[in-house]
């Protein structure tokens, strides 16, 4: 398979927030608005990445026995990595994300990626798998977090278009997460098909 | 409908005819109390409800010709019967623009995205109430002022504001309305749930008219009353009388003309009862130890979404099984 | 079997080591500013360290409150204190404020730093009660009180958030506790900062 099918692959075809429907607690826990949303499949798509890689690169060092714990301490510690950057060099954003960071490490699409196409192909494949997939996520989740501020408070990424007393707060609270990203795989699905 | 003889537990829609006839009769049962919050809140309940209904079968109309491509049905009175139904859940100086939201959310999530009458989970008209209180609740808990004195008073959303029988009890604010007054509607609340005599009233005409039973309506009551009895008895303190409870709030309004929506509703007697004890010991607790001081909307599609699972559980038997 | 989640272990342990040394500076820096920030907000113009002068005082009813003195060239201006609700339950969770006093014991401003109130009820409280053009819901600039300060609907002249009556109390409870541990220390917290001025003197 080439590098270039496998990238394109996450972003669509296999995405895995509209298509794939996994790693649902952070997609509906964080994308109270965009910026949060994109934050988060960034983080996700680092954490990808990095682990894609690095397992694809110790695949044959592990014995099948060992695996899945190994795959978790090689994923914790780049998620760690992460919570600890965030936390350093943005804080604000580690104060409305900071509880989602560490969930990244049972998020099943870094576990799942991990064995479903690292363990199998090579380090470089591996790496544009992670992009893709983490890309892919990225933009469901900033689509989702967008929706939702749009709805919830009249703004996008923090920049107004109506009034914020028009806004429908229950979109950005829990409900309102599940009422969006039912209609957004609707209509993704609907996309796909046509 | 490929299947000609496609027969299912729950829910059965009605033939053809029944269903605008059963929902005119519910129309009807509900002139009372549409009467007597006229005459409490004046215009602001007539522009209120005419609002809710228009907007209502305007969205009905609009996503079955435009979206789900089908000779609309508007006619069965359905979309009436929820309009009327959100617009007694609000408070009468609510504005235009939510209440159009509200029937919006109804109407086009609520109904419409599960496939339409006898295909919804939750009763349109609590999950349009239940979207504007999550939504707006600073618009959606302040209630105008109710003056006795004053019949029809020309107010809507310039009416002075005041709390509800129940957001007070949850406050602790200890004078209360007198039971006369909660009879009579002569207190602040939501549209259509301030008079427990104009719905009482609705309640014996659907029964003499056999458009509902009274199993639900009468054992959410009666549960509630119990579970609150127990508590007042309990700590007469802290737990308000039983008597205050069934007549406040949208109890009798939820429990005669909410619970009872046939589509989100067990089919059976025993399924009835089950889900009207859930609803009333859901209500209680909720309005006992809950941050909401009013519960009768979440506790109705809380169950709403439980009625497959009873429905499952509870079958009619066949004839000759033990 | 061993030796390799060993290794990977250990790699993964240096990692993180690693990448913890780099990050433990910034993390406290970060932490500290935002504690600065919250304390310059609420309190007028200081030129010390107030997060490393904070002391503890105790308010009438026995709790200790963390209270940060705000000096300008040695001489007290004003305070934060650091306060939650008490006497009353906020709507879900604790309230955690900053207050800033002046010297003489005003309301300067405040800060809400941890809430879990219901958005567009109580969780408006931050902007709620420092509206300067509702002078009646606004409590900037404000000489407390006797009893201290309570909702219209109690008695008292602050009007609480729209059909959030209960946060509003919640969040007086904790803006009345800071006071009342201020006021408590005032003594205690002018001979403490005579001594400091003294130690610093003599440096």
């Amino acid at each position: 398979m080439n590098n270039w099918k496998v990238f394109v692959n996450g972003l669509v075809k296999e995405n895995p927030t509209f298509v794939l429907l996994l790693g649902m607690c952070p997609t509906l826990g964080t994308t109270s608005s965009a910026l949060n949303g994109m934050s988060m499949g960034l983080a996700t798509m680092f954490v990808l990445i990095c682990s894609n890689m690095a397992i694809s690169a110790v695949k044959k060092l592990v014995p099948d026995l060992v695996r899945i714990p190994a795959y978790i301490v090689i994923i914790a510690t780049f998620v760690t990595v992460v919570q600890l950057c965030m936390e350093a060099y943005t804080p604000a954003l580690y104060a409305s994300l900071g509880l989602y960071i560490p969930l990244i490490v049972v998020n099943c699409i870094v576990l799942g990626r991990a064995e479903s196409f690292a363990a199998k192909n090579g380090v470089v494949a591996s790496g544009f798998d992670g992009l893709g997939i983490g890309l892919g996520f990225t933009w469901a989740l900033t689509l989702l977090g967008a929706c939702r501020e749009a709805l919830g408070t009249g703004k996008i990424f923090g920049l107004a278009f109506m009034p914020e007393e028009y806004g429908s707060l229950i979109f950005i609270l829990a409900p309102g997460a599940f009422i969006v990203l039912g209609y957004l795989i609707a209509i993704v699905n609907k996309l796909r098909k046509a | 409908m490929e299947k000609s003889l496609y027969i299912s537990p729950s829910p059965h829609i009605h033939g053809g005819d029944s269903i605008s006839k059963n929902m005119y009769g519910v129309l009807i049962a509900l002139i009372p109390a549409f009467l007597v919050s006229l005459y409490y809140f004046g215009l602001g309940a007539l522009i209120v409800t005419l609002v809710s209904v228009v907007s209502c079968v305007l969205f009905e109309y609009l996503i079955q010709k435009f979206i789900m491509k089908k000779e609309p049905t508007i006619c069965d009175g359905s979309a009436i019967l929820t309009g009327v139904l959100l617009a007694f859940n609000v408070p009468s100086n609510l504005p235009v623009w939510i209440i159009m939201l509200g029937a919006l959310f109804a109407i086009g999530v609520a109904k419409m995205s599960f496939g339409g009458l006898g295909n919804n989970i939750f009763n349109p008209a609590l999950a349009g109430r239940a979207f504007l209180l999550i939504s707006f609740p600073a618009q959606m808990t302040t209630w105008p002022l109710v003056d006795a004195t004053s019949a029809f008073p020309l107010t809507y959303t310039d009416a002075e504001t005041g709390a509800t029988v129940l957001s007070l009890l949850n406050e602790g604010v200890k004078e209360l309305p007198s039971y006369t007054s909660l009879l009579i509607g002569n207190h602040g609340g939501s549209l259509g749930e301030v008079s427990a005599i104009a719905l009482l009233l609705g309640f014996a005409y659907m029964l003499w008219k056999k458009i509902i039973t009274w199993h639900v309506p009468v054992t959410i009551i009666l549960t509630v009353f119990a579970f609150t009895g127990i508590m007042h008895l309990v700590n007469p303190e802290t737990y308000a009388s039983p008597f205050l409870h069934i007549l406040s709030g949208g109890l009798m309004l939820g429990a005669i003309f909410m619970a009872t929506d046939y589509v989100t509703s067990p089919m059976t007697k025993k399924g009835m009862v089950i889900y009207a004890i859930g609803i009333g010991l859901l209500t209680s607790i909720i309005r006992l130890f809950g941050s909401y001081p009013e519960g009768m909307s979440f506790a109705i599609l809380i169950m709403n979404s439980l009625t497959p699972l009873i429905n499952a559980y509870v079958k009619p038997k066949h004839f000759g099984e033990k | 079997m061993l030796i390799v989640l060993t290794g990977i272990c250990v790699i993964a342990g240096a990692i993180l080591a690693a990448v913890y040394n780099m990050t433990a500076g910034p993390i406290a820096e970060a932490q500290a500013l935002a504690l600065e920030q919250a304390i310059k907000d609420v309190t007028p113009e200081f030129n010390n360290r107030p997060s490393e002068e904070a002391f503890m005082s105790v308010t009438p009813e026995g709790d200790s409150l963390k209270i940060y003195p705000a000096k300008m060239d040695g001489k007290l201006v004003g305070v934060a204190v650091e306060s939650s609700n008490k006497n009353y339950k906020a709507f879900s969770g604790d309230i955690k404020v900053v207050v800033g006093f002046d010297a003489e014991g005003k309301i300067l401003n405040y800060s809400v730093q941890q809430h879990s109130e219901t958005p567009g009820l109580g969780a408006k409280m931050q902007d709620w009660f420092s509206d300067e053009n509702k002078p009646k819901q606004n409590i900037k600039g404000r000489q407390m009180p006797e009893k201290g300060l309570s909702v219209s609907k109690d008695g008292g002249d602050v009007d609480a958030i729209t059909a959030a009556t209960i946060t509003s109390r919640a969040f007086l409870d904790a803006v009345n506790r800071a006071y009342s541990a201020f006021m408590n220390t005032d003594a205690t917290s002018s001979a403490t900062s005579n001594n400091e001025k003294g130690g610093n003197d003599h440096e």
